[in-house]
């Protein structure tokens, strides 16, 4: 099998599990959904202020539910030893990593477009008209987290306090990610010219390529002793 | 041929290997004996290419170790304490999911066959979940086997198993001696240990204390042997 082969084997492998454990998933959305639930009773529905926050709290749901897959994404590897196997197969440590950021993209991915809908409903925005650029910017900033954060749960998942260590590494590199996203999706609400978002996505775009090349060539000295 | 020559492990100022020095002929099974941190298991994890030496090198025949890892991960089967399996995957796939990243040709035939030496063909499409301790550490043998590594390293094989399924590893282990692969064994158990070697090592803090040929020593006075090297610490 050639190289894509293998990263497919080891994504394919992480749904697999997930659809017959649905652990994670169940988990993330239950999270997200609070999140959007409870900001929700905070302010009334199509107030300039719901208009103002709407952005900031539907990153705060994908960020944080984000935060709790990239936790178990390697927890489960850890429990009967099965990182171990994978670091003995002969398959490159870089072929490892974006089989597990792949999986990672695709669960956070689930995760944020079921909560879409539930997140223009309950706050009466109009979306309609931007849906795909949203999707873009979605997208764009899902695989910048979890490009670094599968790399900094790798690292995580050694440590005692894995729940609180991964937010910690996290939250500081990610924040032209979050910052992006959060004035992207803004920018959108607001019906702002199509330059000011792009401007945004640009930014999205760059830190993903750069980041997806630096923990690809990084893992392999993240996970050996 | 595997050769260690003066291989260290530090973790800080902690010393777990402090100099190994070793030859292993092809197809040679040696069990290596040793208390508790006496480095036996960081050996393993250097030799499986899991951890880095502090200094010192492993040829196998002849290459760098560390230069060539992943080829040599191709030729290499572990079986540890751990299993190395998926609970939430059925035997089947958790063998498949292997398969693909050892670039197994005709993998389902390799796969059914690999199950089958191992008794658990009947169970193929069941959760390792439902899996007794003693099932779960066949069906590790029979990952670890999959893709016919001429080196196996086990490290411990023998933890957790009842009486039962310590007899059938060893009815396994036999079985793989007799192929003449290069099998080398970490275990606390002397009587296992003993009864599968040719040849034997006892490492102390870091050191091999003592490497013989089995036909070298007498087998019922090891025991005797083998807590005097420990107690001197190396030096008996």
């Amino acid at each position: 099998m050639n190289y894509l082969g293998k990263i497919l084997a080891i994504a394919y492998k992480d749904l697999l599990h997930e659809y017959r454990s649905r652990e994670t998933i169940t988990t993330m959305m239950i999270f997200s959904f609070l999140v959007v639930v409870i900001f929700n009773f905070t302010f009334d529905p199509g107030s300039s202020y719901a208009l103002e926050a709407a952005p900031g709290i539907i990153w705060v749901a994908f960020t944080f539910s984000g935060m709790l897959g990239l936790n178990r994404s390697f927890i489960y590897e850890i429990d009967k030893g099965c990182f171990h196997g994978l670091l003995l197969s002969p398959v490159d440590r870089g072929a490892i990593y974006l089989g597990k950021m792949i999986g990672n993209i695709i669960f956070m991915t689930i995760v944020e477009l079921l909560t879409l809908p539930l997140f223009i409903v309950l706050f009466n925005l109009q979306f309609s008209n931007y849906l795909l650029q949203l999707l873009v910017i979605i997208v764009l900033a899902t695989i910048g987290f979890a490009a670094v954060g599968t790399l900094f749960s790798a690292i995580a998942v050694n440590t005692k306090a894995r729940e609180i260590m991964l937010p910690i590494l996290l939250f500081p590199v990610v924040v032209p990610v979050i910052l992006s996203a959060v004035n992207a999706t803004g920018s959108l609400l607001r019906s702002d010219d199509w330059s000011q978002v792009f401007a945004w996505i640009r930014i999205l775009l760059a830190f993903d390529v750069i980041f997806v090349a630096i923990c690809y060539a990084t893992f392999e000295y993240v996970v050996e002793e | 041929m595997i050769v260690v020559k003066n291989l260290t492990k530090s973790f800080g100022t902690q010393y777990a290997l402090r100099g190994i020095h070793l030859e292993i002929q092809e197809g040679t099974f040696l069990s290596i004996f040793g208390p508790n941190g006496a480095g036996k298991t960081t050996f393993i994890r250097i030799l499986s290419t899991l951890s880095r030496p502090s200094t010192g090198e492993i040829l196998i025949d002849g290459k760098k170790l560390q230069d060539h890892a992943e080829s040599f991960r191709q030729r290499i089967g572990v079986i540890g304490h751990s299993t190395f399996l998926y609970d939430e995957l059925t035997a089947y796939e958790n063998l498949q999911f292997y398969a693909r990243l050892y670039s197994i040709p005709d993998a389902k035939a390799r796969i059914h066959q690999a199950l089958e030496e191992v008794g658990l063909k009947a169970r193929a499409d069941d959760f390792v979940r439902t899996f007794s301790r003693g099932m779960q550490q066949r069906l590790s043998i029979a990952r670890a086997m999959l893709h016919q590594p001429d080196i196996l390293l086990l490290d411990e094989p023998f933890t957790g198993l009842d009486q039962h399924a310590s007899f059938m590893l060893m009815h396994w282990l036999k079985e793989l001696k007799n192929e003449k692969r290069t099998i080398l064994l970490v275990t606390h158990d002397l009587t296992h240990g003993l009864e599968l070697a040719e040849h034997v090592a006892i490492f102390v803090r870091g050191k091999v204390a003592y490497f013989e040929h089995t036909d070298h020593f007498d087998e019922s006075e090891f025991q005797n042997h083998y807590h005097k090297v420990v107690a001197a610490g190396g030096a008996a």
